[in-house]
């Protein structure tokens, strides 16, 4: 019984995964038939601002996909343990008619609204740490900012080029990274323990009192200035890079390292997503379902992923990142 | 610090802000719902017409700004009463939610003359407030 039930689950999922390719496959011939006009218009667009190119679909339809497309990302985002921003901004770049400016708005705002979501009940369970949270989310955030303004400062398609370039390198981290539930700390570092970087939560899987602290703090410190610009620049949310740097840099239990790294998100994505708010990159007309749809998804997604054991999916979302960017590659190549 | 013996029990300053995000975010996403609603029914008149943001969209965002009439910065404080920009309510309320969450932790770390941490929180606040004013804008390609 058991054991059909999680192959309906795994059957689900991979029906919601095909229904990704489907609409991406529909939106990209979609976007494909309309690349044509769009060049030819070009000439007028080097005389000034232009309307881009009708693509004969109405209004209502593109939310609508969105919306779907975004609810389907969602659950996949949980069950293969990646954050919303880092599918969403390469395939609705990819396979949508969004300007990279707009897909990259909406992406930090997708990655802020389920980072905040999540956030409470982190920090209420102590899997989030504002102790570790707050040196980091100083660096990061301040860093998002500038990220956030190299991102609109640089040409689209050289951003395109680095996106491809960052999602292909995600894609080969998930591939290969191998988290430890509970790293080793034999003795916290100086800095570390100046900051009281420490701390403890009850594991509801063991029942036991779990007690951790840091170590290599200033490299991992250092680490989030990078991460920031990074998900600053592509709009990305940084959980991806995030985890990995307090896990296995400084030594974070795996459980503090994703709470803590999902609540951060919430800080970094609020310095960029303002950057982007104020140069009007928000549309709310595509952000919003793309928002509503991926945390209705998520939610769908926590509760599969209770019963099942998703690691195809894993592997499948990689393909699809190492596909995504692959795409976003050759576009800023202009391929 | 390190003497600091852990219960496992989040720090009050910590479930203070849980509570604050908990329902700033759920308000921020249940507005952002209602607000939507409101534009794409057509109940309140949007300042860039529905039918052209398709068109719009798939250029880059100085033509967008150009050709839809649309503010940067706060500028879209005064369109308010538009039905797209009706949906920057809810949005902001999401974005502001941190800044809003880091105000009382302030007050918490100095009361444990956690002067650093104190710091830190206030740090942040600038940096956040920096980011939201809009001061450093304009000039999107």
């Amino acid at each position: 019984m058991t054991m059909n039930r999680k192959h309906v689950l795994a059957g689900s999922a991979c029906i919601a995964l095909m229904g990704v390719l489907l609409f991406a496959a529909m939106a990209w011939a979609s976007n494909a038939g309309t690349d044509a006009v769009a060049q030819a218009g070009s000439e007028m667009v080097k005389a000034g601002a232009q309307l881009g190119a009708d693509t004969g679909v109405a209004w209502w339809v593109w939310p609508l996909v969105l919306l779907f497309f975004c609810f389907v990302l969602g659950i996949i985002a949980v069950l293969a343990g990646v954050g919303g921003g880092v599918l969403y901004v390469p395939l609705v770049s990819g396979f949508f008619p969004f300007h990279l400016d707009f897909v990259r708005g909406a992406g930090l705002m997708v990655a802020l609204a389920g980072a905040l979501a999540a956030g409470p009940g982190l920090l209420k369970r102590n899997f989030a740490s504002l102790r570790l949270a707050l040196p980091v989310a100083l660096i990061a955030s301040s860093c998002a900012i500038v990220g956030a303004f190299l991102g609109m400062a640089l040409p689209t398609n050289v951003v395109q080029l680095f996106l491809g370039i960052t999602i292909m390198g995600i894609a080969i981290l998930l591939l290969c990274s191998k988290n430890s539930a509970h790293p080793v700390v034999n003795k916290q570092d100086a800095l570390g323990l100046a900051l009281g970087m420490n701390g403890a939560y009850n594991d509801p899987s063991t029942g036991e009192l779990v007690q951790w602290k840091t170590h290599r703090t200033l490299p991992g410190l250092l680490m989030f200035i990078i991460i920031g610009i990074m998900a600053g620049m592509f709009g990305l949310g940084a959980g991806w890079a995030n985890v990995p740097v307090l896990n296995l840099m400084m030594g974070a239990p795996l459980k503090v390292a994703v709470g803590t790294s999902k609540f951060l998100l919430s800080i970094t994505d609020t310095s960029a997503a303002w950057v982007y708010l104020n140069k009007g990159c928000v549309i709310p007309l595509m952000a919003i379902p793309s928002i509503i749809g991926l945390m209705l998804g998520s939610f769908v997604g926590v509760r599969l992923l209770a019963k099942a054991k998703p690691t195809f999916i894993r592997y499948m979302v990689i393909g699809v990142l190492l596909f995504a960017g692959g795409k976003a590659l050759l576009k800023g190549l202009g391929i | 610090m390190s003497d600091t013996i852990h219960t496992g029990k989040a720090t009050p300053e910590q479930v203070t802000y849980a509570n604050m995000l908990f329902y700033g975010c759920w308000g921020g996403l249940a507005l952002m719902a209602v607000t939507y609603l409101l534009y794409v029914f057509g109940i309140i008149t949007p300042h860039v017409p529905l039918e052209k943001v398709p068109l719009l969209w798939s250029q880059p965002v100085g033509t967008y700004l150009e050709l839809g009439n649309v503010p940067t910065g706060w500028g879209w404080s005064v369109l308010i009463a538009k039905g797209d920009f009706l949906n920057f309510l809810g949005i902001v309320l999401l974005a502001g939610m941190t800044i809003v969450c880091y105000i009382p932790l302030i007050p918490a770390f100095l009361k444990r003359k956690e002067l650093v941490f104190a710091a830190l929180a206030l740090a942040e606040i600038i940096v956040l407030l920096f980011a939201a004013s809009g001061i450093v804008g304009g000039g999107a390609h």
